[in-house]
């Protein structure tokens, strides 16, 4: 495309130049017969895009390196990564923004400066670090979120803090999330609305759990070169360290696994055990596949684009990628979960007295009509304040039975009920009069 | 930016704030809570304010470890229930399923562990070790071995364990109730 203005020393100056999303624009300078109702075509919905909408990408490593790529090009100018890895060697086969001489530095400030470079006019904000080390606040600056992690626990708290950062009041506060995974040929792409639609928490019982072996296995009848990786990692360490935990980014702790997986593959006659299978094992790792996370970034990608231009439907909810035989895909609304112990559940607010004891608290729990809690057991974030069993716990949590509710939770504090009455649990938001 | 809020509105009360509890500490709250042990299971905290890292004391009263105390360690991570609790015998005893450094063969502790399985279906599989201890899935080879085949000289084994004996070399604890 012409017009690119380019100074003596070949670098980019100007950076919208003419026809530059010549071709995302024709999607954006009119409706179409999916468009919602919302849909402000033309200078309005580019404008938005390219200077105000702001993006949160969390993870920087096979799908982040996609994700980030792909929003560049397709018009988001303020983007922020997360990532609290470094770059291994390994990972340039596929993270096609680190170069040999990136290995060892921060993925997220590497990745950054890359698309930077590339792609001008873009600006991408690099994070490294933990995405637990951020506070509401910062979140809340962000109008999506997408996320290509590979970790359950890291998932499961982002999508945790998204859900509690959606505030009645406030409209602004409801970031959708967008959550890409795979897993070699498999992968996912799903829209979280906070709140609205099903969480990543309600969905927690469909993953694919990492294979294990049963230990009986592992301990007299191996076959698989990855039952003597199990051995030396779950029975030997602990028994030959002790108490020291095992690092599976330390070479040396790999390197010791691996002689001791080998020496078990010999006695058993199996072949196969390596570095990279011990690695693999070990932090259960699923051979990453380029093509794979190409597809499911795309799609994360796609919808990140449909969601802040209201430029086309959104997934609702689910799409699933399956190419280990053939290519096969199928989309679906994954349902909220009733009881889901981050979206669901029941949470009511009471205003009681400050002089209330615990047991006064317990006693309307119990009594009033339309709670009827039988043996309510009750917590704040912090600590146990009164659990009916097992009998150690209410002995120790018997004398907050005298203590008044507001010596122990704050006003607005939260605590969280569970009783075998509830299916799951119930949160009180006390206030007091 | 397309408008979800407006969608919101069609919901009831759902938009009130959820604690910041993790779903891992309220499960641990309603799995503790809600334990229904036989007289047989009694459970110590350590610290009663760390609900994830207790013990389990199992004192079966019937079958070949009758007499005995066996207490397990219990070990909850944060991500729980996705990742089932790490669980391992603290004593040295001689059992099948049960290897000299306290590691469990029990299925749903590993490979058959999921998300809807609570503390006290562990519990109850791990007592049901003591009621049938399983010589085909051994961690205790020679244990598993004499199971099979000579069931007297394991009782005899057993109960000589139980009482802080050495077997073949080995020296077991002493469980037996106090
Ligand atoms: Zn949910």
């Amino acid at each position: 495309m012409a017009d690119t203005l380019v100074d003596s020393n070949g670098t980019v100056t100007s950076s919208d130049w003419k026809d530059r999303f010549y071709h995302v624009d024709q999607i954006l300078d009119r409706p179409g017969p999916r468009t919602d109702p919302s849909f402000l075509a033309g200078d309005e919905v580019k404008d938005f895009l390219r200077n105000n909408c702001k993006i949160l990408v969390i993870g920087a490593g096979g799908l982040g390196c996609e994700i980030l790529a792909n929003l560049a090009l397709t018009g988001f100018k303020d983007i922020h990564v997360i990532d609290m890895d470094t770059i291994d060697i390994s990972n340039l086969n596929r993270q096609f923004l680190f170069r040999q001489a990136d290995v060892g530095k921060p993925k997220a400030i590497v990745a950054a400066q890359f698309v930077m470079n590339r792609v001008p006019g873009v600006k991408v904000t690099p994070y490294y670090g933990r995405i637990q080390d951020k506070d509401d606040a910062y979140y809340l600056q962000f109008n999506l979120v997408i996320c290509g992690l590979d970790s359950v626990e890291a998932r499961r708290w982002i999508n945790a803090t998204l859900v509690n950062l959606v505030d009645p009041e406030n409209p602004e506060s409801l970031k959708p999330l967008i959550d890409g995974g795979t897993e070699g040929f498999k992968g996912q792409a799903r829209v979280i609305l906070p709140t609205v639609s099903s969480c990543y928490e309600c969905s927690l019982d469909m993953l694919n759990k990492p294979t294990a072996f049963p230990i009986c296995t592992i301990a007299n009848t191996p076959r698989l070169p990855e039952h003597c990786i199990e051995w030396a990692s779950v029975l030997e360490w602990p028994r030959v360290h002790g108490d020291k935990k095992l690092d599976t980014d330390d070479p040396e702790h790999i390197g010791w696994l691996l002689s001791v997986a080998s020496a078990r593959a010999k006695e058993f006659k199996i072949e196969g055990v390596t570095w990279s299978l011990t690695q693999g094992v070990v932090k259960n790792v699923i051979p990453a596949i380029a093509s794979t996370n190409a597809i499911v970034a795309a799609s994360c990608c796609n919808e990140a684009f449909k969601i802040a231009t209201s430029s086309a439907a959104y997934l609702n909810n689910y799409f699933m990628l399956i190419g280990t035989d053939g290519v096969y895909s199928y989309t679906f609304e994954h349902e909220k979960r009733d009881h889901c112990p981050v979206c669901g559940g029941e949470s009511l607010e009471i205003s009681i007295s400050r002089e209330w004891t615990v047991e006064r608290l317990i006693e309307m729990l119990t009594e009033s009509q339309n709670i009827q809690i039988k043996r309510p057991s009750l917590s704040t974030p912090l600590k146990s304040i009164y659990f009916q069993s097992p009998p150690q716990l209410e002995e120790a949590t018997r004398p907050n039975l005298e203590k008044k509710v507001s010596e122990l939770v704050p006003d607005g504090g939260e605590v969280t009920v569970t009783a075998s009455t509830l299916p799951f649990s119930l949160s009180l938001l006390i206030t007091y009069t | 930016m397309i408008k979800i809020w407006s969608m919101k509105k069609n919901e009831d009360a759902q938009a009130k704030k959820k604690p910041k509890t993790s779903a891992a500490q309220i499960r641990v709250q309603k799995d503790l809570t809600e334990l229904d042990l036989p007289s047989t299971m009694t459970t110590n905290f350590p610290d009663p304010a760390d609900l994830l890292n207790f013990t389990l004391t199992i004192t079966p009263d019937e079958g070949m470890y009758k007499g005995g105390a066996f207490v397990f360690s219990f070990n909850i991570n944060t991500n729980y229930p996705h990742e089932p609790p790490k669980v391992k015998c603290t004593q040295t005893i001689y059992h099948p399923n049960v290897d000299l450094e306290g590691n469990v063969c029990l299925n749903i502790l590993r490979e058959d562990w999921k998300p809807v399985l609570n503390l006290n279906s562990v519990m109850v599989g791990l007592q049901y070790l003591f009621l049938e201890p399983n010589a085909d899935d051994p961690l205790n080879k020679e244990a598993a071995e004499e199971l099979r085949k000579n069931r007297d000289q394991f009782l005899y084994s057993v109960k000589s364990s139980m009482r802080g004996g050495n077997i073949k070399g080995v020296q077991y604890a002493n469980v037996l109730a106090q």
